[in-house]
């Protein structure tokens, strides 16, 4: 049996592959609407309830609320881990496939252009600055372990609750997102050509390159966690749970 | 995949012909156990279609030769087992896709050695003292290892859908840069050629090359993108353009 084919370029969604190669670029796209949908609408429209007792919501940390911001307090912060995730070397990889078909998934035909022109033309040309975000995101870490050590403490009194642990958790997730970035393995000893003449640089460049090996898991869980902690705050402030916890007095919502 | 047992059939439909008569063809063959893709098409060749033309060396998947798409994933045939893929349906294998098309499975790869032409060599200094560590060179050693198969090139986007073989080097040649530009002892600056001539700013860092790479180099985490990271330092990083201003480094 013999049939006539082409070669190469066949087309829109063009392939030989036999597998289930739109389920990754088709779970991106579906998380991260999700997740844009879920933080505009928590972080920007819901201005109340989003402290309960020690609890901060994440999208809320550091609180900043200045008297001449009519605007919910989270858009001072969210510009910078937003901007730092939108410019990451690994959702870039992800979210070109998934919502920009550029490729649709490795050896499948997508949006085709002989001028493409890449990262070399603004507004793509703002990826470049994924460094200057990162400093911005390692100070937001610092906030964010305060906050998290904060909800140990309630009324004066340490303790324990399930937002304490959450919140830790959450720490914890977006410092190594931080601390697994590309553009920090490079700052940190990767511009180096000379290793043995910088031993603590190597040091530190062997340390981010093992984390950035799981740059992509980082990525994937400190997102899920800052949503996860958000929603769970909103939920004990609203009283739908109550938060388990060793403190005597209940908790109250503060804003 | 269930194991391969000898003696079992397995249709293989293999592209034909030259030009723009092209057609894929079907080949039924009693494959035996352990065999790779490349052992069922020279068994073909052999049998049933002596014009067939594949390339292939080593058999070995050191020499790169025998590139191809199997079920549309770019593969080594020599080390793509039966075991490993559907053989309940026929098996599709294409010649890869970014370069001209000779005949059958082969491709003519030769623009790729026109790349490799215009990369400034390594480049030590006159009085160089060849002394260094392991530890200087346990990075570059991964870059080494390619074995110029060019899949990387074949999956690329940028040449395989957007047809930048003028103005875009590639995934192979973005490794050897980065083993140059990363040597201890080379003393040559290629972040310009990088930034004009090679456009590594074209690539949007969608992995397909390390996917694809049957070395295991970690194409875009350890070239490419410390590349980018290098040309930035010189092109948009303004920390950077004053620090170089002030202690006259390079």
């Amino acid at each position: 049996m013999s049939h006539p084919v082409t070669l190469g370029k066949q087309g829109f969604f063009a392939t030989l592959r036999k597998d289930a190669w739109w389920v990754e670029p088709a779970l991106v796209a579906g998380i991260l609407t999700a997740f844009g949908l879920y933080s505009t609408i928590s972080a920007v429209l819901l201005r109340t309830k989003f402290e309960v007792g020690p609890y901060l919501s994440p999208f809320y940390e550091p609180l900043l609320t200045p008297n001449w911001w009519p605007f919910s307090p989270a858009i001072l912060i969210l510009w910078a881990p937003l901007g730092f995730r939108a410019t990451c070397y690994y959702y870039r990889g992800a979210y070109y496939k998934a919502f920009f078909l550029n490729p649709p998934a490795c050896s499948v035909t997508g949006y085709t252009n002989k001028n493409f022109r890449g990262e070399t033309k603004f507004p793509f040309t703002i990826m470049n600055l994924h460094r200057f975000l990162l400093i911005f995101a390692l100070a937001l870490n610092v906030f964010l372990w305060i906050g998290a050590i904060k909800s140990f403490r309630y009324e004066g009194e340490w303790g324990i609750g399930l937002g304490s642990v959450i919140l830790t958790a959450n720490a914890f997730l977006l410092m190594m997102y931080s601390f697994s970035c590309h553009s920090l393995r490079h700052i940190v000893g990767g511009r180096l050509d000379c290793f043995s003449c910088h031993r603590t640089q190597k040091a530190t460049w062997d340390k981010v390159s093992g984390w950035n090996e799981s740059h992509k898991q980082w990525a994937w869980m400190s997102l899920f966690s800052v949503a996860i902690a958000d929603i769970y705050i909103r939920l004990v402030a609203h009283g739908i749970i109550s938060d388990p916890n060793t403190w005597s007095t209940p908790l109250r919502v503060i804003h | 995949m269930s194991r391969m047992q000898t003696g079992q059939k397995v249709t293989f439909r293999i592209l034909r012909g030259e030009g723009d008569s092209l057609k894929e063809v079907d080949y039924h063959v009693e494959a035996e156990t352990g065999w790779v893709v490349l052992d069922a098409v020279l068994n073909i060749q052999a049998t049933q279609a002596p014009d067939l033309s594949v390339r292939w060396n080593c058999k070995a998947a050191k020499c790169g030769s025998c590139s191809a798409e199997v079920n549309g994933k770019p593969r080594l045939m020599c080390k793509t087992r039966l075991d490993d893929i559907d053989t309940s349906q026929p098996v599709v294998v294409h010649p890869i896709k970014s370069f001209p098309h000779v005949k059958d499975l082969v491709a003519d790869v030769k623009w790729n050695y026109e790349v490799n032409k215009r990369i400034t060599p390594f480049t030590p200094a006159k009085d160089a003292d060849f002394t260094y560590y392991q530890e200087d060179v346990d990075r570059v050693q991964e870059f080494r290892k390619c074995i110029e198969c060019f899949l990387c090139q074949n999956v690329c986007h940028i040449l395989r859908n957007h047809e930048a073989h003028s103005r875009f080097a590639g995934p192979r040649f973005f490794v050897r840069v980065a083993g140059l530009e990363m040597h201890p002892m080379d003393t040559a600056d290629r972040t310009q050629f990088l930034d004009q001539e090679a456009g590594v700013f074209l690539c949007n860092i969608t992995k397909c090359c390390t996917h694809v790479c049957p070395e295991d180099i970690h194409i875009t985490d350890n070239a490419i993108i410390p590349l980018k990271e290098r040309v930035i330092d010189r092109k948009y990083d303004p920390l950077q353009w004053l620090v170089r201003k002030v202690t006259g480094k390079k």
